[in-house]
C-alpha cells in the first residue's frame, strides 16, 4: 500500500438533477473512497457546492480531481491543502438525561458547541469544529453513554 | 415557431447535417417514428436488433469521422443498446443516441418498459440527458452533438419521455453552444511544447507511440509530415492502425500483446516515448514496472485525465493533437534525422531478426494468408472492419493499411458481434468503398440477423468468416496457459453459413482452397451484394508474437511448440 493522504475537495457544479449520482457513481465505479460528502446549493446562483472528504495515494487523488473535472456539469474543482482553507464539521450527540449536564456543556463548549436541546429523557449536545477535533470530542463524550450520534460531513472553503 | 418534441428531433438532426440514422421503433418512440415517416431529410435504417443499430452508427462514425446517430425505444430497446454505447465509449467514438422513455408522469412508478436509462448509461456515455420538457430539447440536442464531437469524443444519450415528444414548444435551434462548465482545450501550452521539443532533440532513441486520438483529432496528415521530417520511428496501437502507410519505413508496426518484435523492443529500449493520443492500455504496456523503463515520457492528449493515469509523465501536454503536432513541426524544423541513425538501424535489425510472419501451407488455408490476399487485391479501395478474436489480431497485424480510418474495430471493449453491423454503418458512410468484415465463426453468430438489414438496404458488406471451428482466441489461451483444456470453446457445431446467407436472400460461399477463395472474393466484389465467405482455415493457428497478460514487452512468445 502506498502512502494514503487525506484530502478535502470542493466541487462547484451546475445545480441540476443527477449531479450527485454522477459524482457518487464516479467514486463507486472507480473504487475511490468517500469519507463524507456534503452538498447544498450556492445561494442566488445556478450552482451547487459539494465538499468531499476523501483519501488515496498521490496518483489516485490526482485522478479523482481530473475525473471530477471531466464530468460535464462540473465548473470547478479545488483541492484543499495545508492550512489554506477552513474546514468545519458538525456533530449532534444524544445523551441520557441522567448524565451530568454541566460536564457535557463544558465539554461541548470546548469544541465550539453547546447543549442544543434538553428533553424529558435526553440531552442533545452539538459541536462544530474541524473533523479531527470532532473525532476527539466523540471520543471524550463516550463516557457519558451517548445513545445516538449524527455527523454532518465536512464543509470547506478557501481562506 | 412551435413544434412538437418529435418534430424538434427531426429538425435538429437535419440542422446537424445527419444523412442516415439507425434504429428500431417501439411504444415510447412512436411519436418520433411518426415524424421520421413524414420527413425527407435523412434515411432511417431499420436494423434487426438495437445493439446492431448502435454498432452501425458507431461504424458510420469511425469510418467517416462524423457523429453517428441511433434511436431506440425505452426499456428493452435501451438495454439492448447498452453494449453498443459501452463499445463506443471505450473507443471515444462520437455518437448521439436517442432513447424513448415512459411518459414523465410514469417515471419512477416501474411503468411498462420503464428503466432508468440515464442511471444505467452514466458509466458508459460521455454525457447523458433525461429531457424534462420540450422547451429544453433544442438546447439539449445541440449540446449533445457538440459534446459528442469535441474534446475527447464519445457517445451522448438523450432520453426523451413520450409526453415530451408530443409536447409543443418554441423551436429555435441554437447556432452555438454556451456551456460554462465544458470548454475543451485546443492549444497546447507553448512553454510545455518548448520543453518537449528540447527533450526530442536531445533524445538518442525517441519513439512515437500513437493511438486512436490521432484519428479523433484529424491529425493523421500532419503526423505523416512530422514523421517524414524527423524520421523518428513509430509504433501504433490497434486503434491507430493506418496512421502511417504500411510500407512507411518509419513504421515498426503495432505494439503490445500481439505487437511486432521490433515495436515491443523499441518500446523497451527507447529513451523518450512521445505518446500521441494513446492511453497506455494494459494490452499495450504489459507489466507496468518494466514498461518504458529507460524512457522519459511526453504525453499529448486532449483528455487531462488520460495523462498520468497509468504512468508518470515528464512532459504532459493537454491539447488537441492536430493542433499540437502542427505547433511542434516548425519547432523541429532543424531536427537532424542523422542523430538517430544508429537507433533506426538497431530497430531495422530487430525487424530482420523476427519479422512478422507465419508458416504458409499448401494444403490448408492460413487465416493470415486470407487477410494478406484481400490486402494485396483491394487495399487502396476498401474499409476493413473486424469482429473480436484471433481474426481481429491477424487483421491488425497482416492487413497492409494505407489510410486513416481504414480499420474499424472494437479495441477497448472487444465486443464480439460488433463487426457486421459496424460494417453496415461504415458502408453507408463510404458508399464508393468496398467494405470487408473479417469475422470469426463465433463472432458472426452474435449479430448474423443483420444480413436481413444488409439485403433489404442493399449494403454490400463482404463478411469473410475465418472459420476455425473454435472460439479461437480463448482456445489459444487455454492451449498456452491451461494445458490445452479446451473448456467450451469448440464450435464444430455450427450453421451452414451458405444456407444462412441464402435464407436472407444474400450470397454464401464456402471455400477450402486458396483458388476457391480468390474466385469467391472476386465474384463477391463484382456482384455488389452482401455475402458470407465461409473460409475453412487451419484450426490450430495461434496469434504470435504474444506477450502473456502481465508479462514484460521484451519477453514475447515468438513461437509455440506443442509439448
Ligand atoms: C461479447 C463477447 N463475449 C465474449 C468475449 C470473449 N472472447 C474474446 S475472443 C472470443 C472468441 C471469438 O471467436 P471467433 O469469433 O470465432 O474468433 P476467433 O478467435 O476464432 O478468430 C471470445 C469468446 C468477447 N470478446 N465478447
Ligand atoms: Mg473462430
Amino acid at each position: 500500500m502506498s502512502n494514503t493522504i487525506r484530502r478535502v475537495i470542493s466541487v462547484v457544479t451546475v445545480n441540476e438533477h443527477g449531479v450527485l449520482s454522477r459524482i457518487a457513481g464516479l467514486f463507486a465505479g472507480r473504487g475511490y473512497n468517500i469519507e463524507s460528502l456534503t452538498v447544498a446549493p450556492i445561494p442566488e446562483t445556478e450552482y451547487s457546492h459539494f465538499t468531499i472528504d476523501t483519501e488515496g495515494d498521490k496518483k489516485v487523488l490526482e485522478q479523482i480531481v481530473k475525473q471530477l473535472h471531466k464530468l460535464i456539469p462540473v465548473l470547478r474543482v479545488t483541492e484543499h491543502a495545508g492550512d489554506e482553507y477552513v474546514e468545519k464539521e458538525m456533530a449532534l450527540v444524544k445523551l441520557p438525561i441522567a448524565e451530568s449536564l454541566s460536564d457535557i456543556d463544558a465539554l461541548a463548549r470546548s469544541y465550539n458547541g453547546c447543549i442544543a436541546n434538553v428533553g424529558e429523557d435526553y440531552i442533545i449536545a452539538m459541536v462544530t469544529d474541524s473533523s479531527s477535533r470532532v473525532r476527539n470530542f466523540l471520543k471524550a463524550i463516550k463516557k457519558y453513554n451517548p445513545k445516538e450520534i449524527a455527523r454532518s460531513g465536512v464543509v470547506a472553503i478557501e481562506r | 415557431m412551435e413544434l412538437t418534441g418529435s418534430s424538434m428531433v427531426i429538425e435538429a438532426l437535419n440542422q446537424e447535417s445527419v444523412d442516415v440514422i439507425f434504429g428500431y421503433p417501439g411504444g415510447a418512440v412512436l411519436n418520433i417514428y411518426d415524424e421520421i415517416y413524414k420527413q425527407n431529410y435523412f434515411k432511417h435504417i431499420l436494423t434487426r436488433h438495437e445493439q446492431a443499430a448502435i454498432h452501425a452508427a458507431d461504424g458510420y462514425a469511425r469510418a467517416s469521422g462524423k457523429v453517428g446517430v441511433a434511436i431506440v425505444t425505452s426499456g428493452p430497446g435501451f438495454t439492448n443498446a447498452v453494449t453498443g454505447l459501452a463499445t463506443a465509449y471505450t473507443d471515444s467514438i462520437p455518437m448521439v443516441v436517442i432513447s424513448g422513455q415512459v411518459p414523465t408522469s410514469l417515471i419512477g412508478t416501474d411503468g411498462f418498459q420503464e428503466i432508468d436509462a440515464v442511471g444505467i448509461s452514466r458509466p458508459c456515455t460521455k454525457h447523458n440527458y433525461l429531457v424534462r420538457t420540450a422547451s429544453e430539447l433544442p438546447r439539449i440536442l445541440k449540446e449533445a452533438f457538440y459534446i459528442a464531437s469535441t474534446g475527447r469524443p464519445g457517445p451522448v444519450l438523450v432520453d426523451i419521455p413520450k409526453d415530451v415528444s408530443a409536447e409543443l414548444a418554441e423551436f429555435n435551434y441554437p447556432k452555438e453552444v454556451h456551456m460554462a462548465t465544458y470548454k475543451p482545450k485546443i492549444k497546447g501550452n507553448p512553454r510545455q511544447l518548448k520543453k518537449a521539443v528540447e527533450a526530442i532533440k536531445s533524445a538518442e532513441k525517441p519513439l512515437f507511440y500513437v493511438g486512436g486520438g490521432l484519428l479523433a483529432s484529424d491529425g493523421v496528415a500532419s503526423f505523416r509530415e512530422l514523421v517524414a521530417q524527423t524520421h523518428i520511428p513509430v509504433v501504433e496501437t490497434l486503434m491507430a492502425r493506418g496512421s502511417l502507410r504500411h510500407d512507411d519505413p518509419s513504421l515498426l508496426g503495432m505494439l503490445g500483446m500481439h505487437g511486432t518484435y521490433a515495436s515491443n523492443m523499441a518500446m523497451s529500449e527507447t529513451d523518450l516515448i512521445i505518446a500521441l493520443g494513446a492511453r497506455f492500455d494494459d494490452r499495450v504496456t504489459g507489466k507496468l514496472s518494466e514498461f518504458g523503463k529507460n524512457a522519459e515520457i511526453i504525453h499529448v492528449d486532449v483528455d487531462p485525465s488520460s495523462i498520468g493515469k497509468i504512468v508518470d509523465v515528464d512532459y504532459p501536454i493537454v491539447g488537441d493533437l492536430r493542433s499540437v503536432i502542427e505547433d511542434l513541426a516548425p519547432l523541429l524544423k532543424d531536427y537532424e534525422p542523422s542523430s538517430i541513425e544508429e537507433w533506426i538501424k538497431r530497430l531495422e535489425n530487430y525487424n530482420k531478426i523476427h519479422p512478422l510472419g507465419y508458416q504458409d501451407s499448401k494444403t490448408t488455408i492460413k487465416p493470415q494468408w486470407v487477410i494478406e490476399k484481400v490486402g494485396q487485391m483491394y487495399k487502396e479501395e476498401c474499409v476493413v472492419v473486424t469482429d473480436v478474436g484471433q481474426h481481429q489480431m491477424w487483421t491488425a497485424q497482416f492487413f497492409p493499411f494505407v489510410n486513416k480510418r481504414q480499420l474499424v474495430t472494437s479495441g477497448g471493449l472487444g465486443t464480439m458481434g460488433f463487426g457486421f453491423p459496424a460494417a453496415i454503418g461504415a458502408q453507408k458512410a463510404m458508399q464508393d468503398k468496398i467494405v470487408f468484415n473479417f469475422t470469426g465463426d463465433g463472432s458472426i453468430q452474435m449479430n448474423s440477423q443483420e444480413m436481413m438489414t444488409a439485403v433489404i438496404e442493399k449494403v454490400p458488406v463482404i463478411n469473410i468468416i475465418l472459420n476455425n471451428n473454435y472460439l479461437g482466441m480463448v482456445r489459444q489461451w487455454q492451449t498456452f496457459f491451461y494445458e490445452d483444456r479446451l473448456s467450451e470453446t469448440n464450435l464444430e457445431a455450427q450453421p451452414d453459413f451458405v444456407k444462412l446467407a441464402e435464407a436472407y436472400g444474400a450470397i454464401g460461399y464456402r471455400v477450402d482452397t486458396k483458388e476457391d477463395f480468390e474466385k469467391a472474393l472476386t465474384d463477391a466484389v463484382a456482384k455488389k451484394m452482401p455475402c458470407f465467405i465461409d473460409v475453412v482455415v487451419d484450426r490450430d493457428e495461434n496469434v504470435l508474437p504474444m506477450v502473456p497478460a502481465g508479462g514484460t514487452l521484451y519477453n514475447m512468445i515468438l513461437e509455440y511448440k506443442d509439448q
